[in-house]
C-alpha cells in the first residue's frame, strides 16, 4: 500500500463552470492501476467523477486518457510507475520551468501542476490525469469518440468486401497473412493513438491512425477483393495515408502494439506497389522527410517543401511549374505548422541555418538507414514478441564487439 | 417513442449475432447497449470457440464432451443443436472476415482445450472474442440501414402489455439522461453475465446481471442459478484471467513443492480436465498447505516454445507483464481459482424463448441449458452465436405475425419515480453504493464459491437480504443528467442483489455435489434426487422454487472421471 495524489482535470457540463483541477488522495498497492486509483476516488469520495471503464484489463478499450501528459489506458498504467514518471517530470519541470520551449512546455496545461503548483520537489508530485486529446470532452474523463473516432472508422468502409459467393468451406489463405493482419485486428478502438496524433492536431480531418490501421486490416486481408479501390481512395484523399508525418506518437501511445504508423506505412507501400498515383504529393513529401533525415540526421523543415516538390539537385535548379505551384500552395500549412509548434520557428526555415548533426551521430543515422534498407523488417509482435526480447536480441549481437565490454575475472582466466 | 420489430438489449456476441439474424429476416431491428458495443465483455474471451469442423471430428463427440462437462445437467436437445450447427457457424464467421488462425495448408487450425476429446478450438491468437466481436460490429456498421444502434443507452426495465407479453423496454440515454420507452414486438435480452456479484472476478465491471434481474422482475423463470464457474487460472486478488489456451498449449500446474498435482486428481486429462475439477484440485492443494503463501499455485508456461507463446498467447504475455510483473516466457506465474461464468440464467427453450411471450434471451444471460453444472472452455462463445442466431430468427418471425401493443402500466413514469427516489436521497442517509457492492462481493466469494456448505450459504443469503434493505437507502453523489454513472451503479446494485439472492437459494436447495456446485456437506452426486434443474420465480417473499426435467437424448448419466 502507498499513498498517491491524483490530480484530475474535471469538467461538469451541467455546472456551467469551466474545466478545473481536483486532487484526490488514494491509497493502493503500487502494482494496481491508475484506473483503480480513479475508481477508489469515485467509490470513496465523489461518485460523480466520470470515467469510462469496464474490463480493467486493457481489452475493452474504454479507459483511454492522458496520464502525465501521455495518452494510454488508465487500467494498463500501474500507479506506482505513473508516480515515478510524475516525479521525474516534476524534477525536469523544476529545472526547466523557465524555458517555455522545453519538452515539458508542451504540457503547458499540466505545467501548473508541476511548476506553478509548487510541487516540483521531485517526490510525490501528483499524477496528472486528463481526458484524451483531439476529442471534445463530454464530462470529466469521458470524451466524444463518436464524432472524432467512429466517424473516421466508418470512413474506411470497415467491413470485408469479398469477391462473389463465399467458398463451401473456409477461404484458404497463407497462414502468415492472417498473423500479419491480426496485428491491426488487435486494435481495441481505445483512441489513445488519435489522442496523441500530431497530424490530427494540425488537420482534424486527417483520417487518423486508428482508422487507417483498420483500413490495413482489409487491405492486407487476402479475402478482400477491393484492395485497389481501398488504396486509391486512401491515397487520393488529401487527409488520407500521406497526411501522416511519421511522428511515432501513435506507436508510443498504443496499448496493444498495433503500431498504427507501421500499418500506414504498409498502406503506402502497397499503394506504391500498385502504381496508385498520389495526387497530393504525399508520397514525395514522405520521401523528402526520409531523404533529408538521411542527409542531415534531423529534420530540416526548410528543405522539406523544396525536396517534396522538386527533389534533388536538378529540382533545385529547375523547379517545374507544378512544383512551384504546390510549394506556394503549401505555405499556409507551413505557417500553421509553425503556429501549432509542429515546425520550428521561421529562421529555421531558411536553408543553411539548420545544421547537420556532428559527424559521428550523422554516421549512425546513415547506418540505421542502411540497416533498415538491408533488412526491410517490420515490427509485428505476433511474430517477434515483446520489446524485451528484441532488446535482448540486440544486446546479444552487440556485446562481443562493444567497446564497453569488459571481460569478467573468470573469463580473463579462461 | 423509438420502435422496432425486434429490439435487442445487449451488444456482445449474442446480441450482435441476434440483431444480424433478425435483420436477415427483413424486420426492423434496434440494438441497445449500455456501453459502446465493442466494449462489451465478449471481447475478453481469449481462448477460442469450439466446433467439430475437422473431418476427423464428429459433432457427437463435441456434444458428448459437453454433456459430460456439464455433469449431466445440460439439456441434450440444446447441446445437440449447438454441436451440430457449430461448424457452419464458424465458417460463417470466417466468411464475414474473422482472422482465424491457419495451419500450414492455409486452412483453419485448432488448439486443445479443457474437457474436450479432440483439439477443436478455433482461435485468433488469444483475442478470439475480440476478433469475432469486432467483425460482427463491422457487419452492424455495414447494415446500419436495417439495424439502428443505440450505443451507450441503459435499459432498466421491461414493459409488459395487458396480455402478459413483452412489448418494450424502458431505456435511458447515458449521454443526456433522457428516458424513453422503446416499443418492440419481440425483445431479446443479451445482457451477459453477473460476475460482479463476486469479488474478485474475471468479469468486467459491466457484468452486473441486469438482464437476469429484469426478466426475473417481470416473472420469467430463472434456472441453474447455483451453477457458478470458478476458472482455474486467475491472478490472485485482481481476478485477471490466464486463458485455458495456455494449458492447451502445454503449460503445467505445479504446487509449491514443484509437484504436478493434477496427476492425483485427473490422471488422464491432467491440466486439461474440466474446469470445476481443476479448480477443486487447486483449492484442495491450497487448503491443505501445498500452495504458496499468497494462497496460489503456479502455472508454468515456460515449457511452451517461445515462438508459439508470441504467436498464440501474446495477450497473456501482456497480462503477465502489466498486471503481475511476471515474464511468463521466463518464469511461472501464480494463479488461483476465481469467479468466471454464470452457467444459470433466464430459462429459455432452444429458440431462446423465455416463459414470457415476446421475451427472448441468448448468451450468458440465458440458460438453455447447454452448460448445465459446468461450462467447457470455448463453448460459451459458441453458445452466444448459435442461440443468438436462433433467438434473432424466431424473434423476427414472431414480430412478423404480431401487432404492436402497449404496456399495461405506466412503466416510464414508474421508472422515473424510481430514479428520482435514488437521486433524492441525502448524502449520509445510508451507506455508499460502493460499500454495499464490496461487502456483497466478498461475502459471495467467501461462501458461495468452489466449496460450499449449508451454514456458509445461509450466512451469505442473510447478508444479501440485509444488503437489499440497506440498498433502499444507499445514496449517490451525482444528481445530474449527463453521463450519470453513479445513478446507473445504484440501479445495477439492485440487479446484483436480486441475482445473488437467487444464486444463494439455488445453492442451498441443491443438496448434492454436481459440476460447479460442490457441497462439502453433500459431497456426492445424487442422480436419483437431483438430476433436475432448479427453477426460481419471483414472489413477494422472494424466489419460489420449482423443478424441471433434464432433457436426455442419447447419453445416460455416468460417473465422471478425467
Ligand atoms: C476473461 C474471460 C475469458 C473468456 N474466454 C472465453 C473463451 O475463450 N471462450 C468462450 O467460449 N468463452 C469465454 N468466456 C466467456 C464468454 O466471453 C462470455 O460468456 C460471452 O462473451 C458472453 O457474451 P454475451 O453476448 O452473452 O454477453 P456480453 O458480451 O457480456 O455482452 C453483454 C452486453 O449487454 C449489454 N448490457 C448489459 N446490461 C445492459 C443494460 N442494462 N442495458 C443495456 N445494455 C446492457 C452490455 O453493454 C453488452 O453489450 C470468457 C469470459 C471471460 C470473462
Ligand atoms: S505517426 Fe502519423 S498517424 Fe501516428 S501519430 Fe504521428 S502523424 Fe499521427
Ligand atoms: S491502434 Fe492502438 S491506440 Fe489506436 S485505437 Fe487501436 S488499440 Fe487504441
Ligand atoms: S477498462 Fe477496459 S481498457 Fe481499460
Amino acid at each position: 500500500m502507498a499513498d498517491y495524489t491524483i490530480k484530475v482535470r474535471r469538467y461538469q457540463p451541467e455546472s456551467g463552470e469551466p474545466a478545473y483541477w481536483e486532487e484526490f488522495n488514494v491509497e493502493l498497492d503500487p502494482s494496481l492501476s491508475v484506473l483503480d486509483g480513479l475508481l477508489q476516488a469515485k467509490d470513496r469520495d465523489d461518485g460523480s467523477l466520470a470515467v469510462r471503464c469496464s474490463c480493467r484489463a486493457a481489452i475493452c478499450g474504454s479507459c483511454g486518457m492522458k496520464i502525465n501528459g501521455k495518452s494510454g489506458l488508465g487500467c494498463q498504467t500501474q500507479i506506482g510507475e505513473a508516480q515515478e514518471q510524475a516525479d521525474k517530470m516534476a524534477a525536469i519541470g523544476g529545472k526547466t520551468a523557465a524555458e517555455a520551449s522545453s519538452p515539458v512546455g508542451a504540457l503547458a496545461d499540466n505545467a501548473g501542476v508541476h511548476t506553478g503548483g509548487g510541487t516540483a520537489t521531485a517526490t510525490n508530485a501528483p499524477i496528472v490525469i486528463e481526458p484524451m486529446g483531439n476529442m471534445p470532452v463530454i464530462k470529466d474523463l469521458v470524451t466524444d469518440m463518436e464524432s472524432t473516432h467512429w466517424t473516421k472508422i466508418r470512413r474506411v468502409t470497415p467491413w470485408l468486401l469479398p469477391h462473389g459467393e463465399p467458398p463451401e468451406r473456409e477461404y484458404i489463405v497463407e497462414p502468415e497473412s492472417m498473423v500479419d493482419i491480426t496485428q491491426s485486428m488487435a486494435c481495441i478502438q481505445c483512441g489513445a493513438c488519435v489522442s496523441s496524433c500530431l497530424s490530427m492536431e494540425a488537420d482534424p480531418l486527417f483520417i487518423g491512425p486508428a482508422a487507417l490501421a483498420k483500413a490495413y486490416r482489409f487491405v492486407g486481408d487476402p479475402r478482400d477483393a477491393e484492395t485497389t479501390e481501398r488504396l486509391t481512395d486512401l491515397a487520393h484523399d488529401p487527409h488520407g495515408i500521406y497526411d501522416c508525418t511519421h511522428c511515432f506518437s501513435c506507436v508510443d501511445a498504443c496499448p496493444k502494439g498495433v503500431a498504427p504508423m507501421d500499418q500506414i506505412m504498409r498502406l503506402r507501400r502497397k499503394a506504391g506497389e500498385n502504381g496508385i498515383e498520389d495526387p497530393n504529393s504525399g508520397h514525395s513529401h514522405e520521401m523528402a522527410f526520409v531523404n533529408i533525415i538521411e542527409k542531415k540526421g534531423t529534420l530540416d523543415e526548410s528543405l522539406l517543401l523544396q525536396e517534396s516538390f522538386a527533389p534533388g539537385v536538378l529540382g533545385k535548379l529547375m523547379p517545374t511549374k507544378r512544383a512551384i505551384k504546390e510549394m506556394i500552395g503549401s505555405l499556409p500549412t507551413a505557417v500553421r505548422g509553425i503556429k501549432t509548434g509542429k515546425m520550428r520557428s521561421l529562421p529555421k526555415l531558411i536553408p543553411g541555418v539548420h545544421h547537420k548533426l556532428p559527424g559521428g551521430a550523422q554516421d549512425e543515422v546513415k547506418a540505421i538507414y542502411k540497416h533498415a534498407e538491408e533488412h526491410n523488417e517490420e515490427f509485428n509482435l505476433y511474430i517477434k514478441g515483446e520489446e524485451g526480447d528484441a532488446e535482448a536480441a540486440v544486446e546479444e549481437r552487440l556485446e562481443p564487439d562493444s567497446a564497453d565490454y569488459l571481460p569478467t575475472a573468470g573469463e580473463k582466466e579462461a | 417513442m423509438p420502435s422496432h420489430d425486434v429490439l435487442v438489449i445487449g451488444a456482445g456476441l449474442a446480441g450482435q449475432r441476434a440483431a444480424l439474424a433478425a435483420a436477415e429476416q427483413g424486420v426492423s431491428v434496434g440494438i441497445v447497449s449500455k456501453v459502446h458495443p465493442v466494449r462489451s465483455h465478449s471481447n475478453a474471451a481469449q481462448g477460442g470457440i469450439n466446433a467439430a469442423l475437422n473431418p476427423d471430428d464428429t459433432w457427437e463427440s463435441h456434444a458428448f464432451d459437453t454433456v459430460k462437462g456439464s455433469d449431466y445437467l445440460g439439456d441434450q436437445d440444446a447441446i445437440e443443436i449447438m454441436a451440430r450447427e457449430a461448424p457452419e457457424e464458424i465458417l460463417h464467421m470466417e466468411h464475414l472476415g474473422v482472422t482465424f488462425h491457419r495451419n500450414e495448408e492455409g486452412k483453419l487450425g485448432t488448439r486443445a482445450f479443457g474437457g474436450a476429446s479432440a483439439a477443436r478450438t478455433y482461435y485468433v491468437a488469444d483475442i478470439t472474442g475480440q476478433a469475432i466481436m469486432h467483425v460482427l460490429y463491422e457487419q452492424l456498421m455495414k447494415y446500419s440501414e436495417q439495424i439502428t444502434r443505440y450505443e451507450e443507452w441503459f435499459s432498466s426495465s421491461l414493459a409488459i402489455d395487458e396480455n402478459g407479453e413483452c412489448c418494450g423496454v424502458v431505456t435511458r440515454n447515458v449521454a443526456d439522461g433522457s428516458m424513453e420507452l422503446f416499443q418492440a414486438k419481440s425483445v431479446i435480452l443479451a445482457t451477459g453475465g453477473s460476475g460482479q456479484i463476486w469479488k474478485p472476478t474475471t468479469n468486467a465491471l459491466i457484468c452486473t446481471g441486469d438482464g437476469i434481474a429484469m426478466a426475473y422482475r417481470v416473472g420469467a423463470k430463472l434456472m441453474d442459478m447455483e451453477m457458478i464457474q470458478y476458472h482455474p487460472t486467475t491472478l490472485a486478488g485482481k481476478g485477471f484471467l490466464i486463458t485455458e489456451g495456455a494449458r492447451g498449449e502445454g503449460a503445467l500446474l505445479l504446487n509449491k513443492n514443484g509437484e504436478r498435482f493434477m496427476e492425483k486428481y485427473a490422471p488422464n486429462k491432467m491440466e486439461l480436465a474440466s474446469r470445476d475439477v481443476v479448480s477443486r484440485a487447486e483449492q484442495t492443494e491450497i487448503n491443505e498447505g501445498r500452495g504458496f503463501p499468497d494462497g496460489t499455485v503456479a502455472l508454468d508456461i515456460t515449457v511452451v516454445p517461445k515462438k508459439r507463446i508470441h504467436e498464440a498467447l501474446r495477450e497473456i504475455v501482456l497480462v503477465g507483464r502489466d498486471f503481475a510483473g511476471v515474464d511468463i516466457t521466463r518464469e511461472p506465474i501464480h494463479i488461483k481459482p476465481g469467479n468466471h461464468y454464470t452457467m444459470g440464467g433466464v430459462k429459455t427453450d432452444v429458440e431462446g424463448r423465455t416463459d414470457i411471450p415476446g421475451l427472448y434471451a441468448a448468451g450468458e444471460v440465458a440458460c438453455v441449458s447447454v452448460h448445465g453444472g459446468n461450462r467447457l472452455g470455448a463453448n460459451s462463445l459458441l453458445d452466444t452465436l448459435i442461440f443468438g442466431k436462433h433467438s434473432g430468427r424466431d424473434a423476427a418471425a414472431r414480430a412478423l405475425r404480431t401487432d404492436w401493443s402497449k404496456p399495461s402500466g405506466k412503466v416510464l413514469e414508474d421508472e422515473q419515480a424510481m430514479i428520482d427516489d435514488i437521486s433524492g436521497r441525502e448524502k449520509g442517509s445510508g451507506r455508499r453504493v460502493s460499500e454495499i457492492k464490496l461487502e456483497l462481493g466478498q461475502t459471495m466469494d467467501a461462501k458461495v464459491a468452489v466449496f460450499r456448505d449449508e451454514a456458509g450459504i445461509t450466512e451469505a443469503l442473510e447478508t444479501v437480504r440485509r444488503l437489499k434493505e440497506e440498498a433502499k437507502t444507499a445514496y449517490i453523489d451525482d444528481h445530474g443528467s449527463i453521463f450519470n454513472q453513479d445513478l446507473l451503479g445504484a440501479i445495477e446494485l439492485g440487479y446484483m442483489l436480486d441475482v445473488a439472492e437467487c444464486s444463494c437459494i439455488g445453492a442451498l436447495e441443491r443438496k448434492e455435489s454436481r459440476g460447479a456446485q460442490y457441497r462439502t456437506d453433500y459431497p456426492e452426486r445424487n442422480d436419483e434426487e437431483w438430476l433436475k434443474h432448479i427453477n426460481l420465480e419471483k414472489t413477494e417473499d422472494g424466489p419460489e422454487i420449482s423443478y424441471s426435467e433434464v432433457t436426455i437424448t442419447q447419453w445416460q448419466p455416468e460417473a465422471r472421471t478425467y
